[in-house]
C-alpha cells in the first residue's frame, strides 16, 4: 500500500468522529458523564471549560489514548478499535499540550515525524513528504526554519512546530490541545484560519481555547465542559452565550458586539 | 563542512577507520615479530609463530574487542530511546551490577573461567529480569519508573560488590578490579558475539524509523501509529541481551554505550536510520583501539580496557561537543 489521501480510502461519511454516552473520569470523579456529539466533516468544533474540566481527558479519550470509562467512539463509521494503529493515524491526529525533545534534532526532523503513517515500514521519507512537512511549516509561518536545531527556538516557535508536525501527519480529524499556548495574536489568529481552510477542504478540528471570542468566531460548534459531569454542545450562537460563560467559569461574563462581530469580555 | 548532510560519508568514514583499527590490532603486539616484519612472514608462511599469535590471539581477541565495542553502543542508543534520557547506558539498569556480583562470587570460589563467565550471564539476566518485574508491576511502565528501579538494583548489586571486594582474598582482588573495569584476556572465540552483532545491526535499522517517532514521548508514538508496549519491550529484551552477551565475555567496560550514541547523533543526527550503523561501527572502532593500547602502552603488562576507553573517548566527546556548540 502506497502513500494516499486517507479519505480516498474512507466512503463519502459526513460524520467523522462519533461519541456514544462517553464518560470521561478521573481519580473516580466524573468530569464528564455520557457524552454523545458528531464531529461532521469540514466543522471546526471547539471546546470551552474551565482549568481541571475535563478538556485534555476529553480529547485523550477521543483519540483513543485512554478508554472512555463508559461509552464509545467512532471513527470514520467505524468503531474506534476497530480500525488499525496506522489506519487511525491516517485518520485522526492530536496536538498535545506538551511536547517532548530529550535528544537533540532539526525542524524538519521533528516535523516529518508526523509522516510515519504514511510510509511503509522499509520506506524513507520521499519528496512528496518533504514537501508536505515544508507546506505545514509554511502554513505555521515557519519558512527557512527547515533546519533549525530545536534547542533555539523560543516557546511559540517550539509550539508551532509541534502544530507543523501534526498538520503533515495530514489526518481528517484533527484534535488540538490549546494550540495558542505561548502564541502572539498574530499567530493565534493564523492558527484558527488554518483551520477555516482545513474546514473548506472537508477537515474537520476539535479544538480546546480559553478565548470564548475567537472561539466564537471561529468555530461551528461549541462543546462546554462544566468539570461536575454537566456539558452542553451546540452551534456556537446557542452555546457560547455570557450566560453559559459566566455559569462555567465562575466569573461574570459580558458580551458586547464590535462591527458585527461578538466579544466576551470577564468583568 | 557539515557532516550530517553527509551521512554516507560519515559510515564510509568509520567503514574504513574500522578496518584500519582491525588491522592495526592484528598487526601490533608484544610478543612475535615487529609490525613491519609480520605481514611478509604471514604472506609467505615463512614463521608458523607469527601465524600462531596472528589466527589464534590477536585476531580473535581484535574481532572480540570490535564486536562487544558495537554491541554496547547499539544498547547504548536503544537504553537512551528506551529510558528518553541521554543520561542512560547499557548498565543503567543493572544488567552489569547483576553480573558482576554473580561473577565476582564464581572466582572468589575459586570456579574456572568458564564458570565465572556462565555466572555472570545468569547473573545479568536476573538482574534484568528482577527490574522488569518490580517496574512492571503495577501496570504503569513509565521511563521514569524503570529508570529509578534500575537505579535502585544496579546500586544493591554495587553494595554488594564493594563487600565482595572487601572480604575477598588479596590474591584473587586484581583479577575481580580488571574483570570490573573490563578485560579482554578472558576473551575466547568472538562468534557469538559478532553474531548477535550481525544480526542487531539489521534489526535495529528496520526499527529505525519507529525509534525515531518513539523517541518523541510514548504517546506522540502511539497518535503516529506505532505498538508501544512491544516497541518498547522488545527494546529492553534486546539491549539487555546485548549487553549482557558482552558483560560475560569481557566483563563491564564503561564509557561507550553512553558516549558514542551522543558523539554519533553530534555527527550525523538524530535519525536511527544513520545512528544505528554508525553507532556500532565507531563503538567497535573505540574499543578495538582501546584494547590495542591496554596491551601495547605497558608491555608485555596489561591495562584494564575499560579506563582506556574512557581515557580516548573523554577527549574525542569533549571536542566534539565543543565544535557542535560553536557551529550552532
Amino acid at each position: 500500500m502506497a502513500t494516499h489521501a486517507p479519505s480516498a480510502l474512507t466512503p463519502a461519511v459526513s460524520v467523522l468522529l462519533q461519541a456514544s454516552g462517553v464518560d470521561v473520569t478521573v481519580a473516580g470523579r466524573s468530569l464528564v458523564a455520557g457524552l454523545c456529539l458528531e464531529v461532521m466533516a469540514g466543522e471546526v468544533v471547539c471546546l470551552l471549560g474551565p482549568n481541571g474540566a475535563g478538556k485534555s481527558l476529553t480529547l485523550h479519550t477521543l483519540a483513543g489514548l485512554r478508554p472512555p470509562a463508559n461509552g464509545h467512539v467512532q471513527l470514520c463509521g467505524r468503531p474506534f478499535f476497530d480500525w488499525s494503529r496506522r489506519e487511525r493515524a491516517l485518520r485522526l491526529g492530536l496536538l498535545t499540550q506538551v511536547s517532548e525533545d530529550p535528544f537533540p534534532g532539526t525542524v524538519m526532523e521533528a516535523v516529518l515525524i508526523g509522516r510515519h503513517p504514511h510510509l511503509d515500514s522499509w520506506q524513507w521519507e520521499s519528496g512528496a513528504d518533504r514537501e508536505a512537512a515544508r507546506q505545514a511549516l509554511a502554513d505555521c509561518d515557519l519558512s527557512g526554519f527547515e533546519s533549525r536545531e530545536l534547542s533555539t527556538l523560543s516557546g511559540g516557535e517550539r509550539r508551532r512546530v509541534a502544530l507543523a508536525a501534526v498538520l503533515a501527519q495530514d489526518p481528517d480529524v484533527l484534535l488540538l490541545d490549546e494550540p495558542q499556548n505561548h502564541l502572539d495574536p498574530r499567530h493565534q489568529l493564523a492558527v484558527l484560519r488554518l483551520l477555516r481552510t482545513r474546514a473548506e477542504a472537508g477537515r474537520s478540528t476539535v479544538v480546546s481555547l480559553h478565548d470564548a471570542s475567537l472561539a466564537a468566531r471561529f468555530s461551528d460548534r461549541a462543546l462546554l465542559l462544566h468539570g461536575d459531569g454537566r456539558w452542553a454542545f451546540g452551534p456556537v450562537s446557542e452555546t457560547i452565550t455570557s450566560t453559559a460563560l459566566s455559569d462555567i467559569y465562575g466569573v461574570r461574563v459580558s458580551e458586547v458586539e464590535i462591527a458585527g462581530r461578538r466579544h466576551f469580555i470577564n468583568d | 563542512m557539515r557532516l550530517d548532510r553527509r551521512p554516507g560519508l560519515v559510515i564510509l568514514l568509520l567503514v574504513l577507520g574500522a578496518l584500519l583499527a582491525l588491522l592495526a590490532a592484528i598487526s601490533v603486539g608484544s610478543a612475535g615479530p615487529s609490525a613491519g616484519d609480520l605481514w611478509p612472514r604471514l604472506i609467505d608462511g615463512s614463521d608458523p609463530l607469527a601465524s600462531t599469535i596472528v589466527m589464534q590471539l590477536r585476531l580473535p581477541r581484535a574481532l572480540t574487542a570490535f564486536a562487544v565495542g558495537g554491541l554496547l553502543a547499539l544498547a547504548g542508543v536503544a537504553m537512551q530511546v528506551l529510558l528518553r534520557n541521554p543520561l542512560a547506558d547499557p548498565y543503567v539498569l543493572g544488567v552489569s551490577g547483576g553480573a558482576s556480583v554473580a561473577a565476582l562470587s564464581a572466582m572468589l570460589a575459586g570456579l574456572s573461567a568458564v564458570a565465572v563467565q556462565s555466572a555472570a550471564f545468569g547473573g545479568a539476566l536476573s538482574a534484568t529480569v528482577l527490574v522488569f518485574g518490580l517496574a512492571h508491576g503495577q501496570g504503569g511502565w513509565t521511563p521514569t519508573r524503570l529508570l529509578l528501579t534500575g537505579v535502585v538494583v544496579a546500586a544493591g548489586a554495587g553494595a554488594m560488590v564493594s563487600l565482595l571486594l572487601a572480604a575477598g582474598d588479596p590474591t584473587a582482588l586484581r583479577g575481580m578490579v580488571y574483570w570490573l573495569m573490563g578485560d579482554l584476556s578472558w576473551a575466547g572465540s568472538p562468534v557469538w558475539l559478532l553474531l548477535i552483532l550481525a544480526i542487531a545491526v539489521p534489526a535495529g535499522i528496520v526499527a529505525a524509523r519507529p525509534l525515531n517517532v518513539l523517541a518523541r514521548g510514548d504517546v506522540q508514538a502511539q497518535l503516529l501509529g506505532v505498538a508501544v508496549a512491544p516497541l518498547r519491550i522488545g527494546l529492553f529484551i534486546c539491549s539487555s541481551l546485548m549487553t549482557a552477551a558482552t558483560v560475560t565475555t569481557v566483563g563491564a567496560i564503561g564509557f561507550v554505550g553512553l558516549v558514542v550514541p551522543h558523539l554519533i547523533r553530534l555527527v550525523v543526527g538524530s535519525d536511527h536510520r544513520r545512528v544505528i550503523p554508525a553507532a556500532a561501527l565507531a563503538g567497535g572502532i573505540l574499543v578495538t583501539t582501546a584494547d590495542l593500547l591496554a596491551r601495547t602502552v605497558l608491555a608485555p603488562r596489561q591495562l584494564p580496557v575499560g579506563a582506556l576507553t574512557a581515557l580516548v573517548g573523554v577527549p574525542l566527546f569533549l571536542v566534539l561537543l565543543r565544535r557542535a556548540h560553536t557551529s550552532t
